[in-house]
């Protein structure tokens, strides 16, 4: 199974009194919130969820792995995740010890 | 940016009173838990998925003092970009 934006909304919609319309609003300004503050460099952190942050990547030379040709990889800014403590238990959780 | 700025910035865009915003933002990073805790991967166009990994249980050493332990199966989160958050996040100076 595959959670979505609309299954998301859905949830919204049903637990919190809006239209559908409305919480699929809601859900996309919420998501856009999210986003413009990593592509402006910031890191999101949501207790108990986990944490975005945006890292700097050196250039570095490279390979590329079907020819063997040498490259350069550019700088770049990279988004990572990592699961908050309070995910990780509650995802293993449900596995016997 | 933390979970009160989101709130407060959501409240702020979406017109809602701040404790509604609560509510939707609570109730939203809740869904998106209790999926990744049933094992079932998110995914959200433009944004990212998410997936949980299955780790076996393996017996391991300490490297220092060679001792053997056994380390126990897990599961872990892990989130990948999105297409057009990994573009416009690379693009912007």
């Amino acid at each position: 199974m595959t959670l979505t934006k609309a299954d998301i909304a859905k949830k919204i919609a049903d637990d919190c009194g809006f239209m559908k319309g409305e919480a699929t609003e809601i859900v996309e300004k919420l998501l856009d919130i999210i986003k413009q503050r990593l592509i402006a460099g910031e890191d999101v952190m949501i207790s108990g969820f986990g944490k975005w942050t945006v890292k700097s990547k050196h250039s570095r030379r490279g390979r590329n792995p079907q020819t063997g040709e040498e490259l350069i990889l550019d700088a770049r800014k990279v988004v990572t995740w990592k699961y908050s403590p309070v995910l990780k238990k509650a995802v293993n959780s449900s596995l016997s010890k | 940016m933390n979970k009160s700025d989101l709130v407060a910035a959501l409240a702020q865009q979406a017109d809602l009173p701040q404790r509604k915003s609560e509510d939707i933002v609570n109730l939203v990073f809740e869904t998106m838990g209790k999926a990744l805790l049933g094992g079932d991967r998110i995914e959200i166009r433009g944004f990212g998925s998410f997936t949980v990994k299955e780790y076996d249980g393996y017996t391991g050493r300490n490297p220092k003092t060679g001792d053997r332990i056994s380390v126990k199966a897990k599961r872990l989160p892990f989130f990948k970009t999105g297409k057009e958050l990994k573009e416009k996040v690379d693009e912007a100076v």
